[in-house]
């Protein structure tokens, strides 16, 4: 038996599924930022096991991963702050509540 | 042919992503959610250790596990009671979000196998990614040179300071 680049990219497809799943029927926003970091993770993995299957000792999707790593965890923190500043003008961060642009 | 471990390992580490990725969307704590996201996290890091990557998963472990779902675990306290269960999923809006996946991961699946005359392809050897190379062409400008996007990152998380310091501030 050996391990072939399907078998890494089943694992990533269901991560992925399950990233849309979270995302559309979830209410919480931290809910949905935590599928969002699965949608995010599974593409990552997608770049390295392409790169490293099909281009040995070239490292394109290495970095890109390395910049999309640094890039989500910015975008999360941004994210979580303005989340935690909604929760404090109307202590709830559940999406339907939320239907006012300004409080 | 691979040997005997790196296949035991494998499994282990496809069926960890898969089963905390089904959990972490389908348990209705959320503070389990975050939990099992850093099991699926950790579950990736492995595997890219298993790839010969070594610097990408000790970035995979330190930023995601280590930096991401700490901050999600402070919102998470901040914004919620302790224990408490979140808001229970309506049936119809279930049905629509598991059809979309569904859908996205058959089109997806028959594009694979359908398209892709390298899904039969194995690990060649070893990579030859030295910290040392890896540094130089983090910080070079010639052809496979990543100066340019290293800047703009950097760039970027001033951005993302300075933004979360102006957003988080109270008025």
């Amino acid at each position: 038996m050996n391990l072939t680049l399907l078998m890494y990219l089943i694992p990533s497809i269901i991560m992925f599924g399950c990233g849309v799943y979270g995302f559309l029927t979830r209410k919480n926003m931290i809910a949905i930022m935590i599928s969002l970091e699965l949608m995010l993770n599974s593409v990552d993995i997608n770049f390295v096991v392409f790169n490293r299957f099909l281009f040995p000792g070239q490292f394109e999707g290495m970095f890109f991963t390395l910049f999309a790593i640094a890039i989500a965890a910015a975008e999360t923190a941004l994210a979580l702050a303005i989340i935690i500043n909604v929760f404090r003008a109307i202590k709830n961060v559940d999406i339907n509540q939320i239907n006012k642009l300004k409080f | 042919m691979e040997s005997v471990g790196n296949i035991i390992m494998y499994f282990i580490i496809a069926i960890a992503i898969i089963a905390f990725s089904v959990l972490t969307v389908t348990t209705r704590k959320i503070l389990r959610s975050a939990t099992y996201l850093l099991f699926v996290l950790f579950a990736t890091a492995a595997l890219y250790f298993q790839m010969d990557y070594h610097f990408l998963g000790a970035v995979q472990i330190a930023v995601y596990a280590g930096g991401i779902v700490v901050l999600f675990v402070f919102a998470i306290l901040l914004t919620h009671k302790p224990g408490a269960d979140t808001q229970a999923i309506t049936s119809h809006r279930k049905w629509l979000g598991v059809a979309v996946a569904m859908i996205g991961a058959l089109v997806c699946g028959y594009a694979l196998f359908s398209y892709g005359g390298f899904c039969g392809k194995q690990l060649i050897g070893d990579d030859g990614l030295s910290i040392d190379r890896l540094g130089q062409m983090l910080l070079s400008t010639d052809k496979f040179g990543y100066l340019l996007p290293f800047e703009a990152v950097s760039v970027l998380l001033l951005a993302c300071i300075i933004g979360g310091v102006v957003i988080a501030r109270r008025r």
